[in-house]
């Protein structure tokens, strides 16, 4: 077994692979469906944006492991559950049994892509020019998945009885684990000091306002607003998680440093 | 002296460099594809400077590889791939000559984007910029999915000649 890495707690570093993390995880659950797509072509598109967002993720976690001398990586696949800082919405698992439910995986890729696309708007000016640049890149390509998911979401929500039903479902089941990913903190607090990114509660206001148009147009309702938080941006993370990450590490573990 | 035989040293490796083909999509070149964006020479080595297309372009590690290899074979010295980011990669700059090869190896080429023109997001139905038949040349098509076989291109189809075809998707 190869032995896991610890990290020490760092701002800076959590807010990047908060980042890096949120893609990964994305990726990793996207991928499910490689060969089980319901059609050829959405096969082939949720292939695509699985490829980008581990693009992304590789580029991020590059970035967040180099001032403590760690790869890409040691980063994905050596850490413990509880270093892992995405937030518990990406990490639910597509539905039940596999590949799941194709109406929570586009309604998530609509939630997703969209903050991905908001956060790397605002990335673009950040003080890290490294980050920087990932991100003017990245946002290119989150534009072609908001619009792919937005496309689902309205054509199943405003669709038959059967794909609104699931849709709302949907809905119902993510729409509690939305809040996390604007609560503020003393992460963003410091990266919004020196400047290297964003607190992710700016994004609420446009992300809201984006999802409430597509919502609208997909004739779908959300549900009241609870007060259940899911804590994954600190590392505290759902009963999924440890599923993803036995299925993502076990290579490396079981064949240390193994590559093809 | 010095300096001519740098520029012809540099000049030569963009000579090489021109016939080095993308993998996934093999009838373009790196030069045409507008990835390589510089060569210079560094401390007696060549440094050539790439720009990846996509963040997660499988093909980025293959090109560096043959990239080095082809200046290897060109007895050209010492060499390095720098990877740049940025600016980021836009298919504004595929050359127009590897929009023609684009276009004679059945991939309809990428309308050029205009500077500073953010696309709004609109909801179902959308139209999109009429892409012309490889084929054929006609404007008679539709898209059938905006992700292809790579991560840069889009799937078509022709309505006139009714063949399927990829789009060099504009990024």
């Amino acid at each position: 077994m190869q032995a896991s890495i610890r990290l020490q707690r760092d701002e800076r570093q959590q807010y990047l692979l908060r980042i890096g993390d949120t893609c990964l995880i994305q990726a990793q659950r996207l991928s499910e469906w490689t060969g089980h797509a319901p059609v050829l072509e959405e096969d082939i598109a949720l292939a695509n944006m699985a490829l980008d967002l581990l693009g992304q993720a590789r580029a991020v976690l590059t970035l967040a492991g180099s001032a403590q001398g760690l790869s890409e990586d040691q980063l994905a696949f050596l850490r413990e559950e509880r270093d892992y800082f995405n937030p518990t919405l990406v990490e639910l698992p597509n539905g039940e049994g596999r590949p799941g439910d194709f109406a929570l995986t586009v309604l998530r890729n609509a939630f997703v892509s969209t903050f991905l696309q908001l956060l790397w708007q605002r990335l673009q000016a950040s003080s890290d020019e490294e980050l920087a640049a990932i991100a003017a890149k990245a946002v290119k390509e989150a534009r072609y998945h908001v619009e792919h998911a937005a496309d689902w979401v309205v054509r199943l929500g405003d669709g038959t009885e059967e794909s609104r039903r699931r849709m709302q479902a949907a809905l119902d089941k993510l729409w509690p684990y939305v809040a996390e990913l604007f609560e503020a903190d003393a992460v963003d607090e410091a990266a919004a000091d020196a400047g290297l990114g964003p607190r992710w509660a700016e994004l609420r206001e446009p992300w809201l306002a984006q999802m409430q148009a597509l919502l609208q147009a997909a004739t779908l309702q959300p549900p009241a607003v609870s007060s259940f938080r899911s804590t994954g941006r600190q590392g505290v993370h759902s009963e999924h998680m440890g599923y993803i990450l036995a299925e993502m590490q076990h290579l490396q573990r079981a064949y240390p440093g193994g590559a093809w | 002296m010095v300096s001519t035989l740098a520029a012809d040293r540099v000049g030569r490796a963009w000579a090489v460099l021109a016939d080095v083909l993308d993998p996934e999509v093999p009838a373009l070149s790196v030069c045409d594809l507008g990835i390589v964006r510089d060569v210079v020479e560094q401390d007696e080595a060549l440094e050539i400077v790439l720009t990846p297309t996509y963040s997660g372009c499988p093909a980025t590690e293959a090109i560096e590889r043959s990239v080095l290899d082809t200046i290897a074979a060109a007895g050209l010295g010492p060499a390095r791939v720098r990877l740049q980011r940025a600016p980021a990669w836009t298919t504004d700059w595929i050359s127009e000559d590897g929009r023609r090869k684009l276009r004679e190896y059945g991939i309809a080429p990428p309308a050029h984007i205009e500077p500073g023109a953010a696309v709004p997001i609109r909801l179902v139905p959308r139209r999109i910029a009429p892409v012309a038949c490889p084929r054929c040349g006609s404007t008679h098509t539709e898209r059938l999915s905006a992700f292809g076989s790579t991560a840069c291109k889009s799937l078509f189809r022709c309505l006139d000649c009714r063949e399927p075809f990829e789009h060099f998707k504009p990024i």
